[in-house]
């Protein structure tokens, strides 16, 4: 079974590209796109225990870095994933250098991330090269070359391939002396101090990684819907998706993001069915945290492992 | 530069708006030096309380003065109930969980209003909404001064009641204190659930004040969330006197940043002072140092 499962993932993971419904891909992307956001975000607040209530900063420098890049200077829009995850990085570190510097952590460090995507989102609404409120319009001009695709199940593919890139990301983290620095810090900062741990460096790191995944998102958000604005860009709403996605599947497990992002999109799509008011899917979302917080602190990950827990204890027993 | 009596003007609305401020502020820093809990879901309380105001001013057809006297008492059992029902049973302590559990409060809060109200932006019309008094070359709206004195008064007497009374001593012991406080006789959950009713009151209060001057609308939590958590920063956190002059100073901060950096980049202004503080001086101007 162990074995199985990665090529079952992979099975899963490939079907909706032979799906004939556009519409069904289309959810298919969407989920993945969530996964992807939950991912990003999971690198700094689950593996490291940073809980950002900010991370909309780098979806937005992500989005905004492709779209002013190709309107306005003419580049190749392929050329918005590096050059968004090299700013998200560069955003990242400044924020992590700034703020555990000066040592904040939890609370603060959520709120000071808060009030860093309310800046951005602020300057995006005022400033001439982001077109303030007006917001950025890609001119439709489908084409590989374009990063531009008519069919769907091309997006697919290609957020399909950064999630899986961000997930290996994930499990590198698992696996690599960095995410067990980076966990030992989340688990007990005295502790890893004194074994040697880099506080402050591993932190800074782990964020930037972080901004680099959720700045791709933002890429990969401004080419599929051509259209960026302020509160896309930097809206608190942006940050507590990713959150909530990554809280719900298990935040600070590899798969976590993904389980997050299709049990999410599995309550939007039957609550709108049922109940088609603006506001109530969401609100579902707020009592989902606060059953995990409250019942599974672990996520839907946790739960598996909880029980794998619980028959090892009972087979030492 | 603007001229001078603009600038007056700028600065005597942004003093107003503050007292109101620190009212929202003080709730919260209570709700911190007590629990020592970071209330997320203050901002969309706030929002909630507006509608309340809303509601009993434009269907029950109070002047939102006297609707302040029973929103406040609304506001206290909300509060109350949703620590006692909600964030005291599940935090279990953790200040992520409390944290997480005070976010997913503010987006079922949030969304509810949504639900309810539309997105729409409701305001309120009174017969004194648009008067004016005369100070030498400056008009004062009617409204804002007396939120203003409303909010300076009420604080005084939350200071009395914290300053004088049985039960505010008790919650001062337990702030200080819980395991001493349990030893001689306070109960410090029923003291915690007390503490949040009371920051949530305070919305109660703060909501008929701001709302002759301002509108409602279910994203409105959002504004007010950075703005409470600046001041209660700005203050020191846990400190009255902090948040009173922390809300005076943010009140007059978003007023001239908005005189000089106009509508779309004034807000800025009050996430910059956030920031700031955090990174430079996070026990703030009154806070005892960590």
């Amino acid at each position: 079974m162990k074995r199985l499962l990665p090529l079952l993932i992979l099975l899963a993971a490939l079907a909706p590209l032979a799906l004939p419904s556009q519409f069904l891909v289309n959810l298919a992307m969407l989920t993945a796109f969530s996964a992807l956001l939950g991912q990003g975000w999971n690198i700094s607040g689950g593996f490291g225990g940073l809980t950002s209530f900010g991370h909309a900063a780098f979806f937005g420098i992500g989005a905004y870095t492709a779209a002013i890049l190709q309107t306005r200077y003419g580049l190749n829009p392929w050329l918005g994933l590096p050059a968004g995850a090299i700013l998200g990085a560069a955003v990242g570190a400044a924020i992590g250098i700034a703020a555990f510097r000066a040592g904040l952590r939890g609370s603060y460090f959520a709120l000071v991330t808060l009030a860093f995507s309310e800046v951005f989102r602020i300057i995006a609404n005022s400033a001439e090269i982001t077109r303030g409120g007006l917001g950025i319009l890609i001119p439709l001009r489908p084409g590989l070359t374009n990063f531009q695709f008519a069919d769907r199940r091309a997006s697919y593919a290609v957020t399909l391939a950064l999630l899986a890139a961000a997930t290996s990301v994930a499990l590198w983290l698992r696996r690599s002396r960095f995410g067990a620095r980076l966990i030992a810090v989340r688990e007990n900062e005295d502790a890893a101090s004194a074994l040697g741990v880099d506080l402050v460096g591993t932190k800074v790191r782990a964020l930037a990684l972080s901004g680099a995944i959720t700045a791709t998102a933002g890429v990969l958000y401004a080419q599929t819907f051509l259209y960026v604005d302020p509160s896309i860009a930097f809206g608190i709403e942006r940050s507590v998706e990713m959150l909530l996605v990554a809280m719900i599947g298990g935040a600070g497990t590899v798969w976590g993001p993904v389980l997050g992002a299709i049990v999410l999109h599995i309550i939007e799509d039957t609550s709108r069915a049922l109940i088609d008011t603006p506001g109530f899917a969401p609100m579902l979302y707020g009592v989902v945290l606060l059953a995990i917080v409250a019942f599974l602190p672990g996520g839907i990950a946790g739960l598996r492992m909880h029980r794998a827990g619980n028959a090892k204890r009972g087979a030492n027993a | 530069m603007p001229p001078l009596d603009i600038l007056a003007a700028a600065l005597i609305n942004g003093v107003l708006t503050g007292g109101v401020y620190a009212l929202v502020a003080l709730g919260l820093t209570l709700i911190y030096g007590v629990l020592h809990i970071v209330n997320f879901a203050h901002g969309s309380l706030l929002m909630l309380a507006m509608f309340g105001a809303w509601m009993l001013v434009s269907w029950v057809g109070l002047d939102p003065y006297a609707a302040l006297v029973p929103l406040t008492a609304i506001m206290f059992v909300l509060g109350w109930a949703l620590y006692a029902g909600v964030i005291g049973r599940i935090s279990r302590g953790e200040d992520r969980a409390i944290l997480l559990a005070t976010l997913g409060i503010a987006i079922v809060l949030d969304n509810f209003a949504l639900v309810v109200f539309t997105g729409d932006t409701r305001t309120i019309e009174t017969p004194y909404s648009f008067e004016m008094i005369e100070l030498g070359p400056l008009l004062l709206s009617v409204p804002r001064v007396v939120s203003f004195a409303v909010a300076l008064v009420l604080a005084a007497l939350l200071w009395a009641f914290m300053a004088r009374t049985d039960t505010g001593r008790a919650i001062r012991a337990v702030a200080k204190e819980p395991d001493g406080a349990r030893l001689v006789g306070i109960r410090p959950g029923r003291i915690f659930a007390l503490s949040y009713g009371i920051g949530v009151a305070c919305l109660g209060a703060a909501a008929c004040l701001l709302l002759p001057s301002f509108y409602v609308s279910p994203q409105v939590g959002n504004v007010f969330v950075l703005v409470s958590f600046t001041i209660v920063v700005l203050g020191g956190m846990g400190s009255f006197p902090g948040a009173v002059l922390g809300g005076l100073i943010i009140g007059v901060t978003e007023s001239l940043g908005g005189l000089f950096l106009g509508e779309s980049l004034g807000p800025i202004g009050i996430s910059l002072v956030f920031i700031a503080v955090l990174l430079l001086r996070p026990t703030g101007l009154f806070g005892a140092a960590r």
